[in-house]
């Protein structure tokens, strides 16, 4: 009972692996500026659209990968439940494909994981047109492997996405939204004092000398962890993280101008506030930095930094991307790495070095 | 048997009391939890040092020995049981905390440091380790790791992938490797979520950051009788509709409420048919208030009764049937094998029914637990291992169970894993070309297939050799044919 659209692409892909020549797989293209260039013929994932599952009481959501997230999120917002991830769009057209191939979380995700801990089950076409599946429908599952969630911010090298399985959680009863003026070094040290405490959190931001603290949860919890936190109340809070999220904040706006690059630091919440040369913005309690660099800069301090706080640095936008846009692997990693490419897709064909180069 | 040339130069990569060969001495390891299967190992080693298991390894991938990883060796499912030609890994002496970081809510351990060990050092300052297998008090976080282990609060707070930051270890070749990082995310593919739940097929893990979550100030269980197993399922599913996840969601039938009472006597109701134990944690008035809402939709499903734990003894109490439901069974059955299949919720009322009738059938008892939230069952199967052919008759119904949790869309195991004691259902639940993948998988770090062989994923020659069919998504082949 595969799809007719599955048969053609399974053919496509064994054409392309015959040929050896890449596939660009693409959802919207809401992402085509994250990671490398995207190369080869294009694989349009879109008409392989639609809700194939959703019974609120059992948490789970299924659909094909070429649904639009925000008729998933408005789907779920009917049934009162949502992405806990708050995946970005980066744009009207963005699928569900590829909001998991990309992997990319917003503003909750400290608090409520990321996309991966969320996604439960995927259905494959791996780089021999083999349509597989991983995982399932259900909250808990281990047999086998969790190539469901390896597939998740694997950028398309692995497998083309036809069905994903995600969780779901109730949308929180009350939201809440403080503001602090602070400095960087003060933001960090309330963020990680905060975040050992039962304080409802749901998403931090602190930018130009202002922190702003989400609270979400039941209406007394919310209540009390606002007197807590102290600050004072923020009206435009909703639309603050909206911008957060889409990075349409003036931020993000201005980091991503001509001659700019944006970076993202992912490190241990704890590390200490450093001039990296630019302007930032800090999420996630401290655990994500972003920084707005000249296009230019050299992004060798930046790498060592974000290793040394046990993390990475991704080039997110703009920017030389021929020096890479995600932190090298070590040896053994790459070796892992490569391997677990050529069993997917032996021939190279899928997002040709999307990811990194030979991949 | 080793080798001796290859015994004496692994021999002297460790002391002498950390090498075991004597069959009094590896007797000790011949099995895990799942003790229906018993192997003596050719050698027992217990390196207390990452470079000791590096040179360990790298020995036995230049002699092609398997290697089996072992923590405490509580699991269920038989991963831990030893190779006969090969050396068991304990890594027993691992059980250093490295660190407690209350800052950035990390915990550094060694793989050997006990579940619970964590939470009682982190409670200085607040905070615990969420996951919580019945086995806490014994099970290492290093095979917490290896089975994604789960336990009765995974709803709310997850499973060991969802709480686990970093794990570094060591690759057959003996090469070092750390999958995750101190950040959120980590750069390339996910091998953390790969490692977690691969049942020490894929690296020996030497050490493992987690993560801490703030101590919740209150905790309050009620317990709800019904007089019809599916109204109690329907409950459980009310309750999620209704937006709430409560900390844990627990259903036990008749039969395992029975056994606990007369075991912990936690004055359980002995005429209800099912019961269920829904928990609300928070800060006092956020439980007040999910409490209130939980109580009206157990109402609104038909409970015939509903008790709220009025202090942490009875929240304990109530807590305490539950959590020996094992042993419990264990009491009045001579033997009995405990099943992991996860269903989706909404089929419980018919799979409890198609239990009954396997029951029925098999002519063995059977007594149900069941995380209801996340719809992880675990059936009971009671019989004696003395009566002729009954252990027979149990793995066959226990067969029927997980083959019925495939049929209506769940997995054959929510938790315990799949290790020994259900290869065969792999070969039914995957295809063969999904089969083939995962062991290409194994394959990129394992190229030899040393460590931990036969467990977890099955060669396809296997498969046919059980002559298993496979059922997917529901569909049976020969849709027409009655089974049983």
């Amino acid at each position: 009972m595969t799809d007719a659209v599955v048969l053609g692409w399974q053919q496509r892909i064994r054409d392309a692996a015959a040929s050896g020549r890449p596939l660009r797989i693409r959802g919207g293209g809401s992402k085509d500026f994250y990671g490398q260039e995207p190369v080869g013929e294009l694989l349009d994932t879109t008409p392989l659209a639609g809700i194939v599952d959703y019974d609120p009481t059992e948490l789970v959501l299924t659909a094909r990968a070429g649904t639009p997230l925000a008729e998933v999120e408005r789907v779920l917002a009917d049934a009162g439940q949502m992405l806990a991830f708050e995946p970005p769009h980066f744009g009207p057209g963005a699928t569900l494909g590829g909001t998991v191939a990309a992997g990319l979380s917003g503003p909750r995700r400290p608090y409520a994981g990321a996309v991966r801990d969320l996604v439960l089950g995927t259905r494959i076409l791996d780089g021999r047109g083999t349509e597989l599946a991983f995982g399932g429908r259900v909250m808990k599952n281990v047999a086998g492997f969790d190539v469901a969630r390896l597939m998740t911010g694997a950028l398309g090298t692995l497998g083309v996405l036809l069905e994903i399985s995600l969780k779901c959680q109730p949308l929180p009863k009350a939201v809440t939204v403080r503001v602090l003026e602070c400095g960087a070094a003060e933001s960090l040290r309330l963020t990680c004092g905060w975040a050992a405490q039962p304080l409802s959190l749901a998403g931090t931001c602190h930018v130009d000398g202002r922190l702003v603290v989400r609270l979400a949860g039941a209406a007394p919890a919310v209540a009390a962890a606002a007197a807590r936190i102290g600050g004072s109340a923020w009206p435009e809070g909703d639309a603050l993280f909206a911008s957060l999220r889409e990075q349409t904040h003036p931020f993000f706006a201005a980091a991503g101008g001509p001659g700019r690059a944006l970076w993202r630091l992912a490190v241990k919440p704890t590390a200490p506030y450093a001039d990296l040369g630019g302007a930032q913005l800090i999420e996630w309690g401290g655990a994500l930095r972003w920084l707005d660099l000249d296009a230019g800069a050299d992004p060798q301090p930046l790498r060592a930094w974000a290793a040394s706080h046990g993390g990475h640095a991704t080039l997110f936008r703009g920017g030389d991307k021929a020096a890479g846009v995600f932190q090298p692997l070590d040896e053994t990693l790459l070796g892992l790495h490569r391997r677990l490419k050529a069993n997917f897709d032996p021939q190279g064909i899928l997002n040709r070095g999307r990811l990194y180069p030979g991949l | 048997m080793l080798d001796s040339a290859v015994s004496s130069r692994l021999a002297a990569l460790l002391p002498p009391e950390a090498w075991l060969t004597a069959d009094e001495d590896t007797r000790a390891y011949e099995c895990d939890g799942l003790t229906l299967y018993r192997t003596r190992p050719a050698a027992v080693a217990l390196p207390e040092t990452e470079a000791q298991v590096v040179a360990i390894l790298r020995q036995c991938h230049q002699a092609r020995i398997p290697v089996v990883a072992r923590g405490a060796g509580t699991g269920l499912s038989g991963g831990a049981t030893p190779d006969a030609g090969g050396v068991l890994l304990s890594l027993a002496k691992f059980r250093r905390i490295l660190a407690i970081d209350p800052e950035s809510q990390t915990a550094v351990v060694q793989p050997g440091v006990r579940n619970l060990a964590i939470s009682e050092a982190a409670a200085a300052h607040g905070l615990y380790y969420a996951p919580d297998p019945s086995s806490q008090i014994a099970c290492t976080i290093g095979g917490n790791v290896a089975e994604n282990a789960g336990g009765v609060h995974c709803l709310k707070y997850g499973l060991t992938v969802h709480n686990v930051r970093r794990v570094r270890g060591v690759l057959i070749d003996g090469s070092t490797v750390e999958f995750g990082g101190d950040a959120l995310d980590a750069p390339g593919y996910d091998l953390l979520a790969l490692i977690n739940g691969s049942e020490g097929l894929l690296a020996v893990i030497t050490e493992v950051t987690v993560k801490l979550t703030p101590k919740p100030l209150l905790a309050q269980v009620a317990l709800a009788s019904f007089d019809d197993v599916g109204r109690a399922g329907l409950a459980v599913s009310a309750v999620i509709g209704a937006g709430i996840v409560p900390a844990g969601l627990e259903m036990m039938d008749r039969a395992a409420t029975r056994a606990v009472e007369a075991f912990v006597h936690a004055n359980y109701p002995l005429d209800a048919q099912a019961i269920l134990l829904v928990e609300s944690d928070g800060t006092p008035e956020e439980v007040a208030a999910e409490m209130a809402e939980i109580k009206r939709v157990l109402a609104a499903s038909g409970a015939t009764a509903i008790r709220v734990s009025t202090d942490e003894k009875e929240r304990l109490l109530l807590w305490s049937g539950r959590k020996a439901a094992f042993p419990a069974v264990g009491r009045i059955a001579a033997d009995y094998i405990c099943m992991d299949g996860t269903i989706p919720r909404r089929t419980l009322p018919q799979v409890l029914a198609r239990i009954d009738e396997f029951s029925h059938r098999f002519g063995l008892a059977c007594a149900n637990v069941f995380h209801a939230g996340d719809g992880n069952l675990h059936p009971l199967i009671m019989f004696d291992a003395n009566v002729a052919e009954e252990a027979e008759r149990a793995e066959a119904f226990g067969a029927a169970i997980l083959e019925l949790c495939i049929e209506v869309g769940g997995t054959i195991t929510g938790e315990h894993g799949v290790g020994i004691e259900k290869i065969r259902q792999m070969c039914t639940q995957f295809r063969p070309d999904e089969l083939t993948s995962f062991l290409g998988v194994k394959a990129a770090f394992d190229e030899h297939g040393l460590l931990n062989p036969g467990k977890a994923v099955p060669t396809l020659h296997r498969c046919a050799e059980f002559g298993k069919m496979h059922v997917h998504r529901g569909a049976l082949p020969h849709p027409e044919l009655p089974r049983f």
